[in-house]
């Protein structure tokens, strides 16, 4: 095999990556917004629901929870949902592994979420209460304090982490090869174990450099985009 | 007719009683000071009348409308309608970071109606003009000194006319060569005949500018009266020991 063929068959996986991380984001984002309202919400039972899910899924590996996510419906229901996708999408419409995917999408967007809520929590409650008590004099309503006032602030103050959660996602993407879903890192193995060919498996950082390297312009540009206030 | 009547008004955080039974009245174009230690509950009282803490007991009047009177609960509709009455500006000033000084004062009435946009910008540059800073409209807060900064809370504050305009420790926050200027723009205030109620450590300042003082200890009004009987003739002991200690500083 060629350099480049080994390099077009390498980015066929990194494709794969790529759609677990955007999916990831665009997803896993918003659904941060509501748990991050919940686990401040001062209905208690809510938030404790929030806060006890929030620490599940930050306190167990990824890895397992895709296992758990992959595997749950076949063992409580004695049904393999992913499974059955899988078998489904390949007869019908020729494309591999879209049940593995979506079970890796599912546990990606649950966990990031959860990460992401952590974020905004931080976030919010990082505002000072002064922002808050000027719009009330102000005879602002709650929400106006919120969209006009607190919401850029705390865009500023979380780009930031949410820049490194970002980072993190892409080489998070790895572990869907956990389920054999041919993300890149699989396909390097698979010419290791096929080809014996073991120096596409390095190779594969550099894809995930040229990447991140785009992202760190990416998000510093905005970053500095936000700089021009100082709360 | 008095422009505010505040009668037997209590505030109470938990156990602790901080506001016990205040009382008093001002008239329009007014100025009233108040002085008095830290923690006699004079930060709670302006936050009282500002509806940032919801009082317990009393009467809170302004211009025959009863705004508060100790009974049923308020909505949060009627709470920001109450609130428009008064202003308030904060001792570490509160703007808004991300919005330029023009934006900071055309904030509030654009998004409660006041107005087209035109004659709210026209309205915000000519008290802009009145604190002295013309010059940094554009500016955003982290670009002014304190007492700039605090001048822009003034104008903020004066944007929606409020009938009485209340200051907690306005220049608490500055070093002492940047209190001159927001202490100009409270005497200008003053001479165009504002309705004020200062909480101030400044007691010169107090001395000058007020029709009225109050001298607040421990959630009561200890003392009250014009600046020459509060300063120069202070009866109750508390009163007394106050005026020496602060003077000592
Ligand atoms: N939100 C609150 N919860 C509990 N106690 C409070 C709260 N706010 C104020 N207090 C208490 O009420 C008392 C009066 O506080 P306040 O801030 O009104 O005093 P102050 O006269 O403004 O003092 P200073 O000159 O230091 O600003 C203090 O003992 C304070 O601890
Ligand atoms: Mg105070």
């Amino acid at each position: 095999m060629s350099f480049l063929e080994v390099t077009a068959f390498l980015f066929d996986g990194f494709k794969i990556s790529l759609l677990i991380f955007a999916v990831t984001l665009l997803c896993g984002a918003p659904l941060g917004l509501p748990i991050a309202f919940c686990s401040m919400s001062r209905f208690k039972p809510l938030k404790a629901i929030s806060k006890v899910i929030v620490w599940i899924v930050r306190g167990i590996p990824l890895m397992l929870q895709i296992f758990i996510i992959y595997y749950v419906p076949g063992l409580l229901f004695d049904y393999q949902l992913f499974g059955q996708i899988d078998r489904y999408m390949y007869i019908e419409y020729g494309i591999m592994d879209m049940g593995r995917i979506v079970a890796v999408l599912i546990a990606f967007t649950i966990n990031y979420a959860c990460y992401f809520s952590e974020i905004y929590r931080g976030g919010i409650e990082s505002i000072s209460k002064g922002q808050y008590e000027a719009g009330y004099v102000l005879g602002l309503t709650k929400s106006q304090i919120f969209r006009k006032i607190i919401l850029k602030q705390v865009v500023q103050r979380i780009v930031p982490p949410m820049s490194n959660e970002i980072i993190t996602l892409i080489k998070d993407t790895a572990l869907a090869n956990c389920i054999m879903v041919c993300e890149i890192i699989k396909n390097a193995k698979e010419l290791a174990a096929t080809k014996a060919m073991i120096w596409p498996l390095f190779f594969t950082g550099v894809f995930y450099l040229i990447f991140v390297g785009l992202l760190t312009i990416i998000l510093g540009r905005a970053e500095k985009k936000l700089s021009y206030f100082r709360s | 007719m008095s422009i505010l009547e505040v009668k037997n008004i209590q505030k109470s955080f938990d156990k602790t009683e901080v506001l016990k039974d205040i009382s008093f009245t001002l008239e329009k174009g007014e100025v009233l000071s108040i002085i008095g230690s830290s923690g006699s509950g004079k930060t709670t009282l302006l936050r009282c009348l500002n509806f940032l803490e919801t009082t317990d007991l009393g009467k809170i009047i302004v211009d025959d409308n009863v705004l508060f009177d100790g009974n049923n609960k308020l909505s949060e509709d009627k709470i920001r309608e109450n609130r428009l009455n008064f202003g308030l500006v904060f001792q570490n000033f509160n703007l808004f970071p991300q919005y330029t000084v023009l934006e900071n004062l055309t904030l509030a009435p654009t998004l409660l109606k006041k107005g087209d946009s035109a004659s709210i910008k026209n309205q915000a540059l000519e008290i802009i003009k009145k604190v002295g800073l013309e010059d940094k409209v554009d500016f955003y807060p982290c670009q002014l000194s304190g007492g700039q900064q605090q001048r822009v809370a003034i104008a903020r504050a004066l944007m929606l006319s409020p009938k009485i305009l209340c200051f907690d420790e306005p220049t608490s926050a500055l070093d002492p060569e940047l209190t001159g200027e927001v202490l100009r723009v409270i005497r200008e205030l003053r001479d165009g005949n504002t309705t004020m109620i200062i909480v101030t450590h400044e007691m010169n300042f107090a001395k000058n500018v007020s029709d009225k003082v109050i001298f607040m200890a421990d959630g009561i009004i200890e003392e009250c009266g014009n600046p020459e009987e509060v300063f120069e003739n202070p009866k109750s002991q508390r009163l007394k020991e106050f005026l020496s200690s602060s003077l000592k500083d």
